[in-house]
């Protein structure tokens, strides 16, 4: 009888905290902290969302009612939004396929036996490590009126320049965050051609493969998965570029020509006061994201 | 599987509702009035602030033992409003700031940060007896006081001689009281006088930069009767407010007078331009390396000098909702702002305390200091930004009408102004 009595309850337990409850102790310092930097911040971001919320005194008596879903149709209906939805667009079609291409050609070039080699890998590597106010301000000199690409270009240097140029601010913050992630993901390409075992090439030069057709056939399928992550990753820095327009661009100029969803929540919520209405976007940004980034997945993976 | 997924069902209402709370206890406002003890302060980080902050705490210091004042420089960030909206959200903020811009006031106050100064007894009649009929600027909507109005920095048109006499112009009384006059000059120092723009705004799009360059013609134009709303009326939208903006701002954009880009460093100090829109605090920043001159800002038909109003470009000292001990507090606030400490303000960093008969109150300090006179006289006739409600929102949706219409030339700035008058007026409107 007692034997049946404890049958149900250890069924119960083991149901509620696995078969190996000892693991729990292992996990929760993980939890916790999961918890503490991600859910809860995102919990709060979702209650802000539907909500007039602001900032306030701690103890301070504010009104922040529910608005349901105000905040939202408000940001949708905003063309800043949408004009930075669609700086997004922009940025991501220039960003992820240049990185991609560049990101995997230098680490097959990074990957054999070239002079100056580990130079090379480390140069590459350098502007990740940089400080992005630092980067900036070399950019803001290069791209100047009268700085030196314009210099260099002489009468072909577009008027405004390019900085304070309606159809030239985006792209070359898109070559700036281009060519400063870079080093990343070459590092990332260069661990995975560690795993294309070599006798592929030698299989493909047997049969007639050139440099090039190598590169195409062993190379490229060989790095699949890497690929994926880069472009997974690639897509999610880029939708939340923010330093970039924030300081080479005057704060999203020329008229919102280079502004950000990232940057919009700033002005909202930080400047602005306007919580709830950054939140929203946040969440909105949020789901984009991580929509692409499954749809690269599926399109990436698949056989 | 179902008890997991009950417990993360748990976990997410836990999550929502610990959200949804969270909050510490406030400080009892009235025990707080009265409470003696030591506070923090913090003031401006460039140095000649510093060093006025530094001998001020040491000077109360010394004769109050029990209430020890610590100062420190504003911590760094973007902005000092955005430092302190995060330690105002985060029960943190000193005593006092001696850095509080009128703008962020009504946010400030929104977010339950400031204490209303109509507190302490005889607060109304201390900041009304020091700063004159100007103090009623500085009122919130309830009729209170939630800032001590400070120190002015009158912005008025610094020019370098030396362009301008390369330039074959009068560098003592040079054309510049008319917009035709200034934009002819602006025209013939770009020719002759060796400048790349004859001035250069900040043409960037944060909310503040219309303080620089349209707001003090605003004012000018307008005799000084109005700021940029009032009595929930955008103001700017008049034939005076569409002509700043229509007949000198956007010609000036358009004829490459002044740039489209933002420039990397000073443009004046570089002597990239002629002409800059500064206020007191240029003398010292600028005095040594450039020969200057001053005038004021530009009206449509050109006016006296004696009779043109500006932008005050002020900062206030705001009293924050964390302060324990007010009553030190208060106390600190108003032996900051005595005569004999606006004195010394004035001396250590050539800023003009908001107080009328600059001139007469500190005669000796002008004695010494001439150069200084031009701008006491123009404090006398300032304007300041509007508290109201959303006032940081209603200066970016200006700034961006601005910026897209004159800055940009995409549109008219007639429309554009129009438009953003109808959005700002529904702005202030809400609370």
């Amino acid at each position: 009888m007692a034997k049946a009595a404890t049958a149900p309850t250890t069924s119960r337990r083991i149901k509620l905290l696995g078969k190996h409850p000892i693991g729990i102790p292992f996990v929760a310092p993980y939890v916790a902290f999961l918890i503490v930097v991600f859910a809860y911040p995102l919990g709060l971001a979702l209650y802000m969302s539907f909500h007039d919320y602001f900032f306030a005194a701690p103890g301070a008596i504010v009104e922040r009612p529910f608005i349901g879903v105000d905040n939202y149709t408000q940001v949708l209906g905003d063309p800043v939004f949408r004009t930075a939805l669609f700086n997004v667009v922009k940025f991501v079609i220039i960003n992820v396929p240049l990185t991609v291409a560049l990101a995997l050609v230098l680490a097959t070039a990074l990957n054999r036996a070239i002079p100056f080699r580990t130079f090379f890998r480390a140069s590459y590597y350098v502007p990740y490590v940089t400080a992005s106010v630092a980067v900036v301000g070399i950019w803001l000199w290069l791209f100047a009126g009268d700085g030196l690409v314009n210099t260099i270009l002489g009468p072909l240097a577009p008027d405004p320049p390019w900085l304070v140029n309606e159809a030239w601010a985006l792209p070359i913050i898109a070559l700036l965050v281009t060519w400063k992630q870079l080093g990343f993901y070459v590092l990332l390409y260069l661990a995975a051609l560690q795993n294309v075992p070599n006798e592929l090439y030698e299989a493909a030069k047997v049969d007639g493969a050139g440099a090039v057709r190598s590169f195409f056939a062993v190379t490229v399928p060989g790095v699949r998965s890497a690929t994926t992550l880069v472009v997974i990753l690639a897509t999610i820095v880029g939708a939340n570029f923010f330093t970039e327009p924030y300081l080479l661009t005057g704060g999203g100029g020329p008229n919102n020509a280079s502004i950000s969803p990232v940057l919009m929540m700033y002005r909202e919520g930080i400047e602005q006061g306007n919580a709830g209405y950054a939140a929203a976007i946040g969440v909105i940004l949020a789901i984009g994201v991580m929509t692409i980034s499954l749809l690269n997945r599926y399109v990436l993976e698949r056989d | 599987m179902k008890a997991r997924l009950r417990l993360v069902a748990l976990g997410t209402a836990l999550l929502a509702l610990a959200a949804a709370c969270g909050g510490d206890e406030a400080v009892d406002t009235e025990e707080a009035a009265q409470a003696t003890g030591p506070i923090d302060i913090w003031y401006s980080d460039n140095p000649e602030e510093i060093t006025w902050g530094k001998q001020a705490v040491e000077a109360w210091n010394a004769d109050h033992p029990d209430e020890e004042v610590t100062g420190e420089k504003i911590p760094a960030g973007e902005t000092s409003e955005e430092v302190i909206g995060a330690a105002i959200a985060a029960g943190n903020t000193p005593c006092l700031v001696f850095n509080t811009a009128p703008a962020a006031v009504p946010q400030f106050e929104k977010q339950g940060g400031l204490v209303a100064l109509d507190d302490f007894p005889g607060a109304a009649e201390y900041i009304e007896g020091r700063s004159g009929d100007v103090a009623e600027q500085y009122k919130s909507p309830d009729g209170n006081y939630y800032q001590m109005p400070w120190k002015a920095n009158p912005v008025m048109i610094f020019y370098n001689k030396k362009v301008f006499e390369k330039a074959g112009l009068d560098s003592e009384n040079p054309p510049l009281a008319t917009y035709d006059e200034f934009l002819q000059t602006a025209q013939t120092v770009i020719d002759k006088g060796g400048v790349e723009a004859a001035i250069w705004p900040a043409p960037s799009s944060e909310f503040f930069q219309s303080w620089f360059d349209y707001y003090p013609l605003f004012i000018a134009a307008t005799d000084g009767q109005t700021a940029l709303v009032e009595d929930g009326q955008a103001q700017f939208t008049s034939a005076e407010g569409i002509a700043v903006a229509e007949d000198f701002w956007a010609p000036m954009y358009e004829q490459g007078l002044a740039k489209r880009e933002t420039y990397n460093g000073d443009a004046f100090a570089d002597e990239k331009s002629a002409m800059a829109i500064v206020g007191p605090w240029a003398i010292a920043v600028y005095g040594e390396a450039i020969e200057w001159g001053v005038a004021p800002v530009p009206t449509a038909d050109g006016i006296s000098p004696e009779q043109t109003y500006t932008f005050s470009d002020e900062k206030s000292i705001g009293m924050y909702s964390a302060c324990e001990n007010r009553g030190t507090a208060w106390g600190f606030l108003k032996f900051a702002t005595s005569k004999a400490n606006d004195g010394k303000l004035l001396e250590l960093t050539g800023q003009m305390p908001l107080r009328p008969d600059l001139t007469s109150t500190y005669a000796d300090y002008f004695k010494k200091n001439p150069e200084y006179e031009v701008f006491a006289d123009q404090a006398e006739r300032t304007v300041e930004v509007p508290v109201v409600p959303n006032s940081i929102e209603m200066w970016q949706e200006f700034r961006d009408a601005y910026s897209s219409s004159v800055i940009f030339g995409k549109e008219s700035p007639d429309e554009a102004l129009t438009t953003a008058g109808k959005t700002i007026e529904s702005l202030i409107s809400e609370e």
